[in-house]
């Protein structure tokens, strides 16, 4: 950890040392008529079920220059296929770069993705904005002051669940099941922030891999330890998987789910719903599949959207929620630009959000941004399974400063 | 004690459905001398296909039986399209052509039918869990159904001519075309029954590990070295081999390597049988020309 | 075979060819091209263990991860100029392609292809492997950084470090095809050839089988390593989710679709697999992966003898129109 540490810092002191590539006479990707905007997602290939982020984008913009764009000008966005495969997330970042001129860079699919390309942009000063990843890194913005995040990263989504098993049961045994790459890691990292040297009494961890069948193994591993907490931090199969297994085996643990891994029909649904009852999760965001947002101002507004510009999207998918939410953030910081988008003020404005609150986030939640604090999001609330949806309890729990 | 055998027990659970998958497996290895890489993504897409049925209405039975048939035509369709028209072409070209099957129809799956994770029914819903919690009544059901099929698997293959005339042709095909055995035939019949036990196979492990695109990929691995460990020229050989795959995969993963390392057990396997044992724990031992 | 005027005429235009994007190109196209060298030098080492000795490995991405950490860890962890850490990467790669090569003796065709695919799924896992995670950085990879060019060549050319990564990444990768070239055209590459055709006849004429072949297996892991040490630089990251059985079974279809068994055809098959996905992607954005499985079987039975063949074939069709198939 001390020597990747180390590399970055060595990294971004070479960062500082080269000129800055882009100068800015005149903004990149701007002309008197349009901003062009550029991403990569996963269009192809196992994760493509995130690309419909990318078709909510695009579909905000459409809308957004039916209205007229934003200060006389049209948006144009990019999106191209990186596969998941970080190599060619660098290669399609060049092309948006160097060759299509694109003003800025914004949603980006993926953690070891945007990993490939932090240094790049930020040595080119390429704004990097509102990834579509959940790692923690991108709240940095001493070291990297060109790339910031959106959503709640899972490292403070772990520190909420450890503070809430401390206060409701402080002499737990905790279980942790993470799986073994950059996503599952920041569950383990998360929970040693808040426990610090009680970690090791604490806790017990299992691993798991993309390709193992069955985590059959690990959950009985774990059970075995006499733990009355489990901590999962798995994709959806591993974690319909879980919930199943561990009511099957009769074990009863306070059980906590990663938010990524918490959807009705994906999880819950495949896993049985009467199996995860009691299963707690934090989300920002409002289920779309809950009563309580049935008449709701902001879930209407998304619906409108959804039926006029998005008619064969399924209305389930929560990553439409997420796509409406990141994207009412960029155009609030296009909005703010005024007249000047150069990358340097679009960075300014992305750095300098006032608190404001979302069409599609819960009450209470607020994304802001200030020039020492890049975790746009920073509120949760937990929830818990009834058995037939999420039910919020607790108050709005302030994760990261 | 009792964390042993319930890895044990979780072992044998993981190891019915390395079994069902290393049947197949050895099956178009009867038929074809050859070990097909596709054959997990053939398997996904026949489960999809039964999963659409399904949702179309179709009782499960029902479902059951029409995915058997689609998958047969679906495997007697590759052999006579892609793979006859390069049946004489060196192993090279086969293995291209797997590959190529491999991103056609993996690709092409994820692309209809998308890839989220899907609930696979199963028919054996509804009984008590069992083995503390980790055999649900659909494992030990589908534990039955692969008996079922490896019984029918040995049974053709050893009582009836057309197995026996099957394991002819794809073992000394220029003898067998003397003794008036039609060998294109037998290879698209033999093309067809390995599709069809795969999407029993896709079938059993789907409702376990949920369906998606990508849902063979590891376990095609485990079922290699299952089936390579029991002999892959012997079916119920094939059927051991999955379960101590399971088994001894979870027991290295649970006390001596560690989670993160259970591929890896899996690799050594494969490796460690081909090396020492090349013909299994229980195959024959048959020279050939390599 | 001396140089004769007409072959002289090609090295010079090959060369000019080679060269000419360093100041024709802007810098993206440029990476690219970079790129599609890399994979061409990673698929020409394929070429010899599985095209010119007929030993099937679908397992070729671990060498060129293996090549990748090589150079990252010791560029990284202890700062060691580019230059110094290539011939460490071949040499470990070697070391591993022939500890490989050695199960792979008493493997036939099929099983080989079959234990390399399997080592192609298991490579990240052992990437990001705890006991290695202090070297590698685990899940979180290594950045590192390009060489910048030395003052005494920007004193004469103005390269930036993109145009110098071109250069090295050119030169590298012609040795080695140059060294390769060597070797096939002479005994052993015949030597290579016969035991993968005729291993009986091979044998009994007193060639050393076992020795061949487990020398092939680390030659071509060595290329590829190198091929990979080239990539790691030229990306500034490496991460295990870089070295995906995607990558292995890239390098398959761009040794089939270039020409097996032909040197020629390994640049056909770099340029394919860095072109071939953008084309795909702007057939179908849904569905790449398909167009590419397609143009593989495609290949296999139009074209099995790839590019190469087709040029081959087109070149002897323009020098001697009166027979159809010379060989």
């Amino acid at each position: 950890m001390t020597i990747s540490r180390r590399l970055l810092l060595a990294g971004s002191a070479g960062a500082l040392a080269v000129p800055n590539l882009a100068a800015a006479q005149e903004a990149p990707g701007v002309t008197a008529t349009e901003i062009h905007i550029g991403s990569t997602n996963a269009l192809s290939g196992p994760v493509s079920s995130y690309s419909v982020i990318s078709r909510c984008l695009e579909a905000m913009f459409r809308r957004l220059n039916d209205e007229g764009g934003v200060a006389g000008r049209r948006i144009k966005f990019t999106v191209y296929d990186d596969a998941y495969q970080p190599p060619r997330t660098l290669e399609q970042t060049r092309r948006l770069v160097e060759r299509d001129r694109v003003a800025f860079l914004f949603n980006q699919l993926g953690t070891p993705t945007n990993s490939a390309i932090h240094r790049y942009v930020n040595q080119r000063s390429v704004p990097h904005l509102f990834l579509a990843t959940g790692a923690d890194k991108w709240a940095n913005p001493r070291e990297f002051p060109w790339t910031i995040g959106w959503q709640p990263s899972y490292r403070v989504e772990a520190q909420i669940y450890t503070k809430y098993v401390l206060e409701q049961r402080p002499n737990a045994k905790i279980a942790l099941l993470y799986q073994n790459d950059d996503f599952g890691r920041d569950y383990l990292h998360g929970v040693q922030d808040v426990l610090k040297d009680r970690f090791r009494s604490m806790v017990v961890t299992a691993t798991n891999e993309a390709t193992d069948p069955t985590i059959d193994s690990q959950i009985v591993q774990l059970q075995a330890t006499g733990a009355d907490v489990l901590i999962c931090g798995v994709v959806p199969r591993f974690a319909a998987q879980a919930i199943r297994r561990v009511h099957d085996i009769g074990w009863r643990p306070m059980m906590f789910m990663t938010n990524v891994s918490v959807s009705v029909g994906v999880v819950m649904q495949p896993a049985g719903v009467e199996k995860g009852i009691g299963l707690i999760t934090s989300d920002y965001r409002k289920d779309q599949s809950d009563p309580a947002w049935a008449q709701d101002a902001g879930m209407n507004e998304w619906r409108d959207f959804m039926r006029r510009y998005v008619p064969d999207g399924d209305l389930g998918d929560n990553n439409y929620t997420y796509g409406y939410g990141v994207g009412l953030t960029m155009i609030q910081v296009l909005r703010q630009c005024g007249n000047d988008f150069s990358r340097e003020n679009v960075m300014n404005q992305a750095r300098n959000i006032r608190p404001m609150d979302i069409a599609t986030l819960l009450p209470g939640i607020k994304v802001q941004t200030q020039p020492d604090n890049y975790n746009v999001i920073r509120q949760m609330q937990l929830q818990r399974w009834n058995g037939q949806s999420w039910e919020r309890f607790g108050n709005v729990i302030e994760g990261a400063g | 004690m009792e964390a042993f055998l319930l890895q044990l027990a979780a072992g044998i659970a993981t190891g019915g459905i390395y079994a069902s998958v290393a049947l197949a497996i050895v099956m178009i290895y009867q038929a074809t001398h050859h070990v097909n890489f596709a054959q997990g993504e053939m398997a996904t897409l026949s489960t999809f296909m039964a999963l659409t049925m399904i949702q179309a209405g179709l009782p499960y039975w029902v479902a059951f039986v029409g995915t058997l048939v689609v998958s047969f035509i679906m495997g007697a369709l590759v052999e006579r399209l892609i793979m006859r028209p390069v049946q004489h072409a060196p192993i090279l070209t086969h293995v291209g052509v797997y590959i190529g099957m491999l991103l056609i129809i993996g690709n092409m799956t994820g692309w209809v039918f998308g890839y989220t994770i899907q609930m696979f029914p199963s028919p054996f819903e509804g009984g008590k869990p069992m083995l503390g919690g980790l055999f649900s009544s659909h494992q030990l059901g589908s534990v039955g159904v692969t008996l079922a099929v490896l019984i029918l698997v040995y049974l053709f293959f050893t009582k009836t001519s057309l197995g026996l005339a099957m394991r002819a042709a794809a073992y000394n095909p220029r003898s067998a075309r003397l003794v008036g055995i039609r060998v294109d035939v037998m290879l698209a019949l033999g093309w067809g029954l390995a599709a069809a036990i795969g999407s029993v196979a896709g079938m059993m492990v789907a409702p376990i590990v949920f369906l998606d695109p990508n849902m063979m990929l590891g376990i095609l691995l485990y079922a290699f070295a299952g089936a390579l460990l029991g002999g892959i020229d012997n079916p119920p050989g094939a059927v051991i081999g999955g379960f101590l795959v399971g088994v001894l995969e979870n027991l290295a993963g649970a006390y001596i390597v560690g989670t993160d390392l259970k591929l890896t057990v899996a690799l050594v396997i494969i490796i460690g049988v081909l090396v020492l044992k090349p013909s299994g724990l229980f195959g024959r031992v048959v020279f050939t020309r390599v | 075979m001396s140089l004769s005027p007409a072959r002289l005429l090609l090295v010079v235009l090959g060369l000019a060819a080679a060269l000419a994007p360093l100041w024709v190109l802007e810098s993206f196209h440029l990476f690219q091209l970079t790129m599609a060298v890399i994979m061409a030098l990673a698929v020409l080492g394929l070429n010899i263990v599985t095209g010119y000795n007929g030993q099937i490995s679908l397992g070729h991405g671990a060498f060129f991860a293996i090549g990748a950490y090589v150079t990252s860890i010791l560029m990284a962890q202890a700062d060691w100029s580019f230059y110094a850490t290539l011939p460490f990467a071949a040499a470990i790669c070697g070391m591993v392609g022939y500890a490989v090569g050695l199960p792979a003796l008493r493997l036939g065709g099929l099983y080989l292809a079959l234990v390399t695919f399997s080592l192609a799924v298991a490579v990240p896992q052992l990437l990001k492997h705890k006991a290695l995670e202090a070297w590698t950085g685990g899940v979180q990879g290594l950045f590192l950084m390009k060489p910048d060019p030395p003052r005494w060549l920007t004193s004469v050319l103005p390269f930036n470090a993109d145009q110098y990564m071109y250069l090295n990444v050119l030169i590298v990768s012609g040795i080695c095809f140059l060294l390769a070239w060597n070797l096939i055209r002479g005994r052993i590459g015949r030597a290579l050839m016969a035991t993968r055709d005729h291993p009986t006849a091979a044998e009994a004429m007193g060639m050393d089988i076992a020795a061949l072949k487990t020398g092939a297996f680390a030659v071509s892991a060595m290329i590829t390593g190198v091929a990979g040490a080239l990539s790691a630089v030229a990306v500034e990251f490496v991460a295990p989710d870089s070295f995906t059985f995607l990558l292995s079974i890239t390098f398959f279809v761009g040794m089939v679709v270039g020409g097996v068994a032909s040197i020629l055809g390994s640049i056909f098959g770099g340029l394919f697999v860095l072109f071939v996905p953008n084309i795909a992607e702007s057939i179908s954005r849904a569905a790449p992966g398909v167009i590419y499985g397609m143009i593989l079987i495609v290949f296999l039975f139009v074209l099995p003898e790839g590019f190469a063949g087709l040029v081959r074939r087109l070149l002897a069709k323009l020098s001697s129109p009166g027979n159809p198939q010379p060989k």
